[in-house]
């Protein structure tokens, strides 16, 4: 089966539901839609499975570039490491797609959404199945529209409008480091085929690897939403909260991950970029867990949830444990979707209310919704036997062995004590969402069978998903994609018992601190350190009044005075010159033949003149 | 014929071509600019005869002379029209450019004249400048241009026939 | 040849001056036609001088074609003036202005 139409699917529905989506009956769009994903996950587990398929597998499409030497050919490039990116964005954005036709079923704009959902399907597709950067790049940007159009999806919502353009802004300043780290792999090794890129990795000069490999990373702080630049994804909550399950939290947010697991080769040669990355990614595990503690909007803890488990696959990336960090972003795209859906269930019960001040009491009627949202909280804390607990471990565990007592430690040592903060801020969420006593009046109704038959199978999914990496099972996806990084396992320095146990126990740990800190739904006042917490380490304010005012001042100098006077005074001073010698030009234009006449004697007699005195 | 009498039909073409140009511009009346015009047309062909080119100076006698300025003649009488010249010109200072530039015009002419080294006059036969001995130049090397003049001819005729059709709302 | 050529070309430069000067200073379109023809005339002249200088057909032959042209300018120029006139009931170049600038 053509690896193409793994693509040409979802695109196939954006066309149908973005072009007739309106003539459809409102259930059919979200079939079509739903049903272009659905087909595109049988291709790709056709597709994965082949057996006698080449390792890895290219499917050359055309030539994109050529000039001269350079060539870039637009292909796509299926291996261990893209299988296991495209069935969990067509698993999960299939089921996702189904939820959305309960959820999506009162919105006229239906059609405009499935479009979109699919065309991101479609995008992320291309981006993770891209055999060159420049490919890969073009997904990269597609999924970012998709991503501000479905954010700025209600934008008749000032909030959510202005939502989607912060969002737009805080990417395109990552893209222009992405951007300028192709440009120097494009000079350096004269390539961007991911397949060569591995080839003349070692050719390139330290110095050049390492700034290449940093500014690649800028982009993926950006899209993944790293330490500076995450500011934008607790904003892109203003989005359906299908949206925010699918996009903001288990596939194009994973994009930075999965870069620079692609580019692997590049990233392991560039010791200091590897550290970068694990620091960044460990401080914004932490940061984001604690930011998490004093949300009181449902959705907004589970984004900063996602910043934060998103820190954790950084970390994975830049302690070389990329099996772990691949592996934690599967299971994460199980249990954050269902985290997601669940929310949504409850906002779907409670007619878009969110805030957990205003909820409370919801285990009862919700009870369905409950349980699901316990599963994924207790995959989130990392409780054994949820998935979250085998991802987690796994990474916390090479990045102890990783350290081997040094300065690495500290970033294990972050990365346990986010382990607890995750515990706790996800209890609280829980209890505040579905604890008695409530603080409500509304008489909630648990959602229609589309909605929670997804919930049920990411459930099934958060529970067992952990066997793809689990040691006793024999830990089929990490050991694949263990020959396919060529590592070898740590396996041989095994981990102490003791660390095995540590993770489950400081997960517990936290779920007991939670409990009793926020039982009965009390609201705990921090005081200081609250304050703290809310203004983002006061990082909020830094960027609002440094980076934001600064920029809006030079915004407006450029807005009144560069662009009125200087620009528009240009553009008028030469419309203006034009105008005015028109106007003293077409005197001469007399319309007297007579006068014509006399100035060509006149010429004549001019050019007899020079022709004679030369 | 002697050096004389050409003197002397010299002088009388000339005269005659001058009178004529003089009475083409400055007649008030277009009928006596026609007529001039005509006076100078058959000056011109005196001279095309002193210069051998007799065939020349027929073409000049029934094109010009005979199709020309008849058809000059059968507008002006068509149109019975002014002279058109009754009002102050608009153009103000266009008698005196045009009789400044004339001159400055007619002094360059005379200064190119100068310029040119005079060459002997060739001796040439008897029949240089007959029917026979232009025709035969018309239609063997000039045979090509000469179809194309007819042409040139017949398009004028049907422009002629489009432009002077009363207007048909 | 007991008149010079220089004497015909001379002649020639005179008459076709007259014929600037019509050109430039009446105003009846008609006489500015006849003008024109006067301007013609005298190259005619000049061309028949230099082919009896030089003993050469072509200078006739050129002649002949420039009297063809003529003829057609003649009847094309004349049909444009009987539609001026038509039109606008006058015979003076200078109301024909619709031109200007």
């Amino acid at each position: 089966m053509p690896l193409v139409l793994i693509i040409a699917f979802p695109l196939l529905g954006w066309l149908l539901n973005g072009l007739l989506g309106g003539y459809l009956p409102r259930r059919m769009v979200g079939v079509v839609g739903s049903a272009a994903v659905g087909f595109s996950f049988l291709i790709a587990l056709n597709a994965v499975q082949q057996p006698e398929r080449a390792e890895p597998w290219v499917v050359p499409l055309y030539t994109w570039i050529a000039a001269g030497d350079f060539v870039v050919r637009a292909g796509l490039l299926l291996d261990r490491l893209s299988s296991t990116m495209i069935l969990v964005v067509t698993g999960v954005g299939f089921l996702i797609h189904v939820y959305s036709i309960g959820y999506m079923a009162e919105d006229p704009a239906a059609p405009r959404y499935f479009s979109y959902l699919n065309l991101f399907v479609a995008s992320m597709l291309l981006l993770v199945l891209g055999d060159s950067l420049l490919v890969l790049f073009v997904g990269w940007e597609l999924v970012g529209l998709c991503s501000y159009l479905l954010i700025g999806f209600w934008f008749e919502r000032d909030r959510a409008a202005s939502a989607g353009r912060k969002a737009f802004v805080v990417n395109r300043i990552g893209d222009a480091g992405f951007l300028l780290g192709m440009i120097l792999l494009a000079v350096t090794a004269g390539t961007l085929d991911i397949g060569r890129i591995g080839e003349r990795a070692a050719s390139i000069a330290p110095p050049a690897l390492t700034a290449i490999t940093l500014l690649l990373f800028i982009g993926a702080t950006g899209k993944s939403a790293q330490l500076p630049l995450y500011t934008w994804l607790p904003d892109a909550m203003e989005g359906p909260t299908p949206v925010s399950a699918l996009i903001h939290a288990a596939t194009m947010v994973t994009a930075g991950v999965y870069m620079i697991a692609r580019l692997h080769p590049l990233f392991m040669r560039a010791e200091l970029t590897q550290m970068v990355v694990a620091a960044v990614g460990a401080a914004t595990a932490f940061f984001a867990a604690t930011i998490a503690l004093v949300q009181w909007d449902l959705k907004r803890v589970l984004a900063y949830s996602t910043i934060s488990q998103l820190g954790y696959m950084f970390l994975a990336m830049g302690v070389a444990a990329m099996p772990a960090g691949m592996f934690h972003l599967t299971t994460h795209a199980f249990f954050k979707a269902l985290l997601f859906l669940a929310a949504g269930s409850v906002m779907h019960a409670m007619h878009g209310a969110i805030d957990m001040r205003r909820l409370g009491g919801l285990g009862r009627p919700l009870r369905f919704t409950m349980w699901s949202f316990l599963i994924g909280a207790l995959a989130l804390a990392g409780v054994p036997p949820f998935a979250g607990f085998f991802s987690k471990d796994l990474i916390l565990e090479q990045a102890f062995l990783r350290a081997d007592g040094g300065a690495v430690l500290l970033l294990w040592m972050a990365g346990v004590l986010t382990s607890l903060v995750t515990a706790v801020y996800i209890t609280r969420a829980a209890i505040m969402t579905f604890a008695p006593p409530s603080a409500h009046h509304v008489a909630p109704h648990e959602a229609p069978p589309s909605m929670w038959w997804p919930m049920a199978a990411l459930a099934v999914l958060s529970i067992g998903g952990g066997a793809l990496g689990a040691q006793s099972a024999g830990r089929p996806m990490v050991q694949g994609l263990q020959e396919f990084f060529g590592l070898t396992a740590h396996e041989g320095a095994a981990a102490p018992l003791w660390l095995a146990l540590l993770t489950p126990a400081v997960a517990l740990l936290g779920i007991a601190v939670g409990y009793f800190a926020y039982r009965g739904r009390r609201q705990i006042n921090l005081g200081r350190v609250g304050t703290f917490l809310e203004l983002e380490w006061y990082l909020e304010p830094l960027y609002d009044r440094v980076i934001a005012g600064n920029a809006k001042r030079v915004g407006r100098v450029l807005a009144t005075t560069v662009e009125l006077r200087v620009i528009d005074g240009a553009v008028n001073g030469i419309g203006l010159a034009a105008v005015r010698a028109g106007a003293s030009l077409r005197r001469l234009q007399t319309g007297y033949v007579r006068n014509y006449a006399a100035a060509i004697l006149a010429g004549t007699v001019l050019l007899i003149g020079w022709w004679l005195l030369r | 014929m002697s050096a004389l009498i050409e003197i002397i039909i010299f002088s009388a073409a000339a005269a005659g071509a001058l009178a004529g140009g003089v009475g083409v511009v400055a007649s008030a009346q277009p009928v006596r600019s026609a007529l001039s015009l005509l006076l100078v047309l058959g000056s011109l062909a005196v001279m095309y005869l002193l210069l051998a080119a007799p065939f020349v100076a027929t073409l000049q006698v029934i094109i010009y002379a005979g199709a020309i300025v008849v058809l000059f003649l059968f507008v002006i009488m068509l149109l019975h029209a002014r002279s058109g010249e009754e009002r102050p010109s608009k153009l103000r200072g266009q008698r005196v450019a045009a009789f400044v530039l004339s001159a400055a015009f007619y002094a360059a002419i005379l200064a190119v004249l100068r310029t040119v080294r005079s060459a002997p006059v060739s001796t040439i036969g008897s029949e240089f400048g007959s029917a026979q001995f232009v025709g035969g130049a018309l239609f063997t090397t000039y045979v090509l241009p000469f179809e194309l003049a007819s042409m040139v001819l017949i398009v004028g005729i049907i422009a002629a026939v489009v432009i002077g059709r009363p207007f048909v709302r | 040849m007991s008149v010079p050529i220089p004497y015909y070309l001379a002649l020639s430069a005179l008459l076709f001056t007259m014929g600037v000067v019509g050109v430039l200073v009446r105003r009846n379109a008609l006489v500015i036609f006849m003008s024109i023809e006067l301007m013609l005339n005298s190259v005619n002249l000049t061309f028949v001088a230099f082919a009896r200088q030089f003993g050469t057909v072509e200078g006739q032959v050129t002649v002949f074609f420039v009297m063809v042209i003529a003829a057609v300018e003649v009847v094309v120029g004349l049909s444009i003036i009987i539609a001026i006139f038509r039109t606008r009931d006058t015979m003076d170049i200078d109301d024909v202005d619709l031109l200007r600038g």
